[in-house]
């Protein structure tokens, strides 16, 4: 009797301690933050202190003009970077996709930058653009260009931006795209070697629609973590010059840091939860789509037969 | 297995692949080398791959960790050994906490079919999706009045263990699912308690899924600063924050800032290269298997 007891208590027991850290440190932190979203609170009040205010924080928030402008900074990074990540990411890994010895290395040393801390990222890539000592501008001067503000310039410092992070995350597109490359089935590549489909053809006709499932995750994945960059631009620019790389995640951090507005940060963190929440959602909407149809069509081809 | 058999490529592939590779590690090696130059030698418009390598910045890092005296420190600034030991232990202790109570959960969700698969992933997914700067107002908040563990290790402990949880819990899933019934059958038979056969029987067969799972457990507690910069007091900074507050001081001093870089990111190289297999796991997971 008792151990039946014990075993039925068991999957609770397992489950408790986690269950307990995630609602504490997690999903209360969450609801917390939307509850402190309708505050006027700076980080000297008890939050039972703070002033209740409505909405006001969200439609302040809009009319905002240096908060739009990091809401539009945000997705044009995101944006610029997934694609140019995914397909650089992708045509490395159908490039590479060859047996050739040391592929196993060459992996290892690609998984390096997305390993190292990104302040450390951003350390390395801001002394690359030093103005003076950075290696980029020596390069440049030697060869009797004109040295560039890669950080000091709105455009180029977005440009510089973008290059680190492309740096440091291709490489976590060509990982997983080289393993569903690798996890493909033999028989239909085969059979369209047969056919006689040029590598163009197959690249395009058998290749990406089969690796198209996993392509998607890993999109959505990049895409999710593109919004949480903060670390680098931190170190690189720090926002500036101006506004011109003042992502959300940074913008919060300094809402809540410098200018002591809790109930503001906490509204934009729910303004950045709700775009990425739409996006996620969008994008599995999408997948399901793909896949009914998918799924028609083969049904259609069977009808045929 | 007999030898493989590599297909022979033109050399602009090669070529490509070198280009690659360079790019790759080029930006690590330059941190590598700038950390054994002297000011003198990294201001100086010189060639910068002939120097004399000296270890001079990393002791000037580490002071408070010399046996010896070092000639060239004239005041040891002890914020970085501080910092260092403060890392270890709030990565190393949340690493251990996470594995286990995340082990336990996702053996529970695996075998007493508590969700579905697909409920564990969807919520993974949705935790992944949180940016950690969306909980730094409500986790300074309730640290700081509530639970009032700022400013102490434990409490950056614990939101790196909740962080890491989702994914954790995901990744051991898919591999405890591999782990046949009947060896727990045969275990129960001969008289283990559920407890034992967790720890006796699935957790050993678990092994490449627990070191990828501490891997990445590992890298994001070891790295993490945001969180840390928001919660940590003077005493229990850890390193990326002492990074940070050095670099924006006015004057930056490039070769110790750079061995310091170097330092934190020794343990995720020395990870990379020993379980680069696991860590791909680890990432493809998941991805590539659904």
């Amino acid at each position: 009797m008792q151990t039946a007891n014990a075993n039925r208590l068991t999957p609770y027991l397992f489950l408790a301690p986690a269950a307990l850290v995630m609602a504490v440190a997690l999903l209360y932190p969450i609801g917390y933050m939307i509850y402190a979203s309708f505050l006027d609170w700076n980080p000297s009040q008890r939050i039972g202190e703070a002033e209740f205010v409505g909405l006001k924080n969200y439609i302040g928030l809009l009319s905002d003009a240096a908060f739009r402008e990091s809401f539009f900074v945000t997705l044009k990074f995101a944006a610029v970077v997934v694609t140019l990540e995914m397909v650089l990411g992708v045509g490395l890994a159908l490039l590479l996709d060859r047996n050739i010895r040391g592929m196993s290395v060459l992996r290892t040393l690609f998984i390096l930058p997305m390993m190292i801390a990104p302040i450390v990222v951003g350390l390395m890539w801001r002394y690359m653009y030093h103005p003076s000592v950075g290696i980029f501008n020596r390069t440049l001067k030697s060869l009797g260009f004109e040295p560039v503000p890669w950080l000091s310039d709105g455009s180029w410092a977005f440009a510089s931006v973008v290059i680190a992070d492309v740096w440091q995350w291709t490489p976590f597109i060509f990982i997983l795209s080289l393993a569903a490359l690798q996890s493909l089935p033999q028989s239909a590549m085969e059979a369209a070697r047969i056919d006689g489909a040029t590598g163009w053809q197959q690249i395009v006709y058998i290749k990406l629609p089969l690796m198209m499932p996993v392509l998607i995750v890993t999109l959505l994945l990049r895409l999710i973590d593109a919004f949480k960059v903060l670390e680098v631009i931190l170190v690189l620019t720090n926002g500036g010059p101006g506004l011109s790389t003042e992502i959300l995640s940074l913008r919060i951090s300094r809402t809540a840091s410098e200018f002591r507005e809790l109930g503001e940060a906490a509204a934009m963190s729910n303004y950045l939860l709700i775009l990425l929440v739409i996006l996620t959602f969008a994008m599995f909407a999408y997948n399901k789509a793909v896949e009914a149809r998918a799924a028609r069509l083969r049904k259609a081809a069977e009808e045929d037969l | 297995m007999a030898e493989k058999i590599y297909d022979k490529q033109n050399p602009a592939f090669y070529a490509l692949l070198v280009a690659l590779v360079v790019m790759a590690v080029g930006p690590i090696v330059m941190m590598l080398t700038t950390s054994l130059k002297l000011n003198v030698d990294i201001m100086s418009d010189s060639s910068s791959l002939l120097f004399m390598p000296t270890i001079r910045n990393y002791e000037t890092a580490l002071c408070d960790f010399l046996w010896y005296e070092a000639p060239h420190i004239d005041y040891c600034d002890k914020t970085f050994g501080r910092a260092l030991m403060n890392s270890l232990i709030i990565a190393l202790v949340s690493t251990v906490l996470t594995l286990v109570i995340g082990c336990m959960a996702a053996y529970a969700l695996v075998r007493f079919r508590f969700m579905g698969r697909d409920t564990v992933s969807l919520s993974t997914l949705a935790m992944r999706m949180v940016p950690p700067a969306v909980l730094l107002v409500p986790v300074f908040g309730i640290w700081t009045f509530q639970f009032q563990i700022d400013g102490t290790r434990a409490g950056i402990i614990l939101v790196y263990v909740a962080m890491n949880l989702p994914f954790v819990i995901w990744i051991l899933q898919s591999f405890i699912v591999q782990v046949p019934i009947q060896l727990e059958e045969a275990a129960r038979m001969d008289g283990a308690g559920p407890f034992q056969v967790f720890f006796l029987v699935v957790l050993p067969l678990i092994k490449p899924g627990l070191a990828a799972a501490a891997i990445f457990t590992f890298r994001v507690a070891w790295n993490e600063f945001l969180l840390a910069n928001a919660l940590a007091d003077r005493n229990s900074r850890t390193v990326p924050v002492t990074i940070v507050n050095s670099i924006t001081e006015f004057d930056i001093d490039w070769g110790v800032i750079m061995a310091t870089g170097m330092l934190l990111a020794i343990p995720p190289i020395i990870f990379t290269f020993v379980a680069s297999r696991q860590i791909i796991t680890g990432m493809t997971a998941g991805a590539v298997k659904g």
